[in-house]
């Protein structure tokens, strides 16, 4: 069990940022707070797949005579890849936020819906109205 | 060097590279850019379907990338299911690009149109390369890809409603396209490949693994995210009733059938049928689910006084046929599985693209206000009936096709309830678009400003007064691509043969034979 927890803590760490991200995604009214959600959890599969490309004992995959064992390169070229999705998608997503806010004068999700919920019910009346006529 | 052995990479690299261009040629001036999208969807769509041509007599193509031997190299693997997809694709891209000019001069800002192209030649190259690539990193890289240029073009409207609309996809997308990437995570980690073909070679013996298992819920979910599969299809309505018609149009009509063949691609191609039987209840549980996409769709679709908004639920209902023919497993419904993604691409399209006309015409999206629309507008609105129609499954539309090779193959599979819910639906359906239909040609005008006698005379065509002021249909830049799309609703209704027989070859590889 000890084993468990201590031989694999890397495992560990980044079940709990993911977590720690999840939870700010869903439950976080903020929509920047979402953001830093969003960046955790995708920070959180970063380290998940660099600790997967590590082999005990191995070097940098760098040609070099004293080196015997590799440290697998692969996880970690893929990963820059990733890290460019992750900025790509942070990029769009603050660009969405402020265009929200100069439109709502807001960043609560609560207080967006209320305002939608709002400009819905006045576009009902607005209709009614006119059919009446 | 013979250049056609260099279409897959080409129909990737050129939309690509001409994202930039148009962008780029938007600056001199902003005409340029419609005139390149055009003709870079129809170069595409020519290419794939030289390459289905290729792929239909000689059988798998596989491209490697900058001539990297798979399984270390990306290799982009065509076979007659993406080769398929491929042609659908390209042509609704090609399709929707020439409708755009007008609608999008209308709906987005005259100097958003360049960056507006260009997004819109990124969603393509996404859409292409998620279909074609071979490689399972690379499908994630071009998931992100059209995600990312989805969440742009829902938000590039004048509507404010469409920003929030954005954002919920944005924080979902992301979070289905992360699951997809520890999905691939796992499966590298106990298999050292990211080949597609290769991992089929190498994952049998590890089904029972725990690792693998969990890889595989964390695909399933992912790819049901993405493509809208019932739970999990909340921020689907509202990014297609908020975005500018055009994108609602290409994101109907290909962006969730995308995220079905990527689907397909995991569970038969990735694993083995074997593995979605007999290991993990997954067929079961999907079966499941899109039984109660099937009927809520259209449930909620009845609710609907939105247009587009209609039309987004009732989409969530055909996506659970799609699913639905992929869980039984056997060669007829998995054909209908197929079959359908081109059949609602060409049905949806045509109804989303008519949403646009009357939005561009009129400016109305609510259904109440489609009353005595079959007089102003008859060409839309005979496109409309025709898309409604198939959308039902009424013979000789290309609705009826896929009903009928879902319930023969449900019935092979000897699993009869399923019949009844393919009914309810389509009478569901019925209902919920007689409602409109009926508007349309029964009812007078709301704002009636000619007396009924002037709207009876517009119909009469021997009539010696100018065709009334009633009627005044969308311009024909928007009109023609509608009704060539409604037009191919009823060809292949009729005509059906051509992609079947494509598709039952494709729904045989993906169950094992040759």
């Amino acid at each position: 069990m000890i084993e468990i927890i201590i031989g694999k803590y890397n495992y560990w760490i980044y079940i709990t940022l993911m977590m720690i991200g999840f939870y700010a995604m869903i439950a976080k009214g903020n929509l920047i707070k979402k953001i830093i959600g969003m960046n955790i959890f995708q920070t959180a599969v970063i380290l998940f797949y660099i600790s997967t490309g590590k082999v005990w004992g191995g070097t940098a995959p760098i040609l070099w005579d004293k080196a015997v064992i590799y440290d697998n390169p692969i996880p970690h070229v893929l990963m820059l890849t990733a890290i460019v999705v992750s900025v790509g998608t942070t990029a769009v997503a603050i660009a969405i936020v402020i265009r929200i806010y100069k439109e709502y004068g807001t960043m609560e999700e609560d207080a967006i819906l209320e305002i939608e919920r709002k400009q819905a019910e006045e576009l009902r009346k607005g209709n009614t109205g006119q059919r009446e006529i | 060097m013979n250049i056609a052995e260099h279409f897959p990479a080409l129909v990737i690299v050129i939309p690509l590279l001409f994202a930039l261009i148009t962008w780029l040629a938007g600056l001199i001036n902003r005409a340029f850019c419609w005139v390149i999208a055009l003709t870079i969807t129809f170069l595409c769509f020519l290419m794939s379907f030289s390459i289905l041509n290729t792929v239909m007599h000689t059988g798998r193509i596989s491209y490697h990338m900058g001539a990297w031997e798979p399984p270390w190299g990306i290799e982009y693997a065509i076979d007659y299911l993406n080769g398929f997809v491929l042609v659908v694709v390209s042509f609704i891209a090609f399709i929707v690009t020439l409708y755009s000019r007008k609608s999008v001069g209308l709906e987005i800002d005259e100097e958003k149109s360049p960056a507006f192209y260009s997004l819109y030649m990124l969603l393509f190259t996404g859409l292409m390369g998620m279909t074609i690539t071979g490689d399972i990193f690379n499908l994630y890289v071009f998931i992100e890809i059209t995600s990312l240029s989805g969440y742009a073009l829902i938000a590039i409207g004048r509507r404010r409603n469409s920003l929030m609309a954005s954002f919920n996809y944005l924080i979902l997308g992301t979070i289905a396209a992360t699951f997809i990437l520890i999905g691939i995570g796992y499966l590298y980690m106990v298999t050292g490949s990211l080949n597609m073909a290769d991992l089929r070679e190498k994952l049998p013996p590890l089904y029972h693994s725990r690792v693998v298992l969990t890889a595989f819920g964390f695909f399933t979910v992912g790819l049901s995210l993405k493509l809208a599969l019932f739970p999990l299809h909340i921020w689907l309505p509202n990014a297609y009733t908020y975005a500018p018609s055009v994108v609602s149009a290409i994101m109907a009509a290909t962006s969730t059938k995308v995220g079905a063949y990527a689907m397909l691609r995991i569970l038969f191609t990735v694993f083995k049928v074997e593995f979605d039987l007999n290991v993990v209840p997954v067929t079961k549980i999907l079966l499941v689910l899109s039984c109660i996409a099937i009927i809520a769709g259209s449930i909620l679709a009845i609710s609907q006084t939105n247009i587009k908004r209609m039309l987004a639920y009732s989409s969530v209902g055909q996506i659970g046929y799609i699913v639905l023919g992929t869980t039984m497993a056997n060669q007829t419904a998995m054909t209908g599985s197929i079959i359908h993604i081109l059949n609602h691409a060409l049905m949806k399209g045509t109804l989303f693209l008519v949403a646009g006309c009357v939005v561009y015409k009129t400016g109305i999206e609510d259904i109440s206000g489609l009353k005595g629309m079959g007089q102003k507008m008859p060409f839309s609105m005979a496109a409309f009936t025709v898309g409604a129609l198939s959308m039902v499954g009424v013979p000789l539309t290309v609705g009826f096709i896929s009903k009928w090779y879902l319930a023969t193959g449900a019935l092979k599979a000897g699993m009869w309830f399923i019949l009844p819910i393919i009914l309810i639906s389509s009478l569901l359906s019925a209902i919920y678009f007689w409602r409109i239909i009926e508007g349309i040609y029964f009812a007078p005008a709301v704002s009636s400003q000619h007396s009924e006698v002037s709207t009876y005379r517009s119909l009469d065509h021997h009539n010696p007064h100018p065709v009334s002021r009633s009627r005044d249909d969308a311009p024909p830049g928007m009109l023609i691509p509608t009704l060539i799309l409604a037009g191919l609703c009823i060809f292949f209704g009729i005509a059906a043969y051509i992609p079947v027989s494509v598709a039952e070859k494709a729904a045989n590889m993906l169950l094992g034979g040759t």
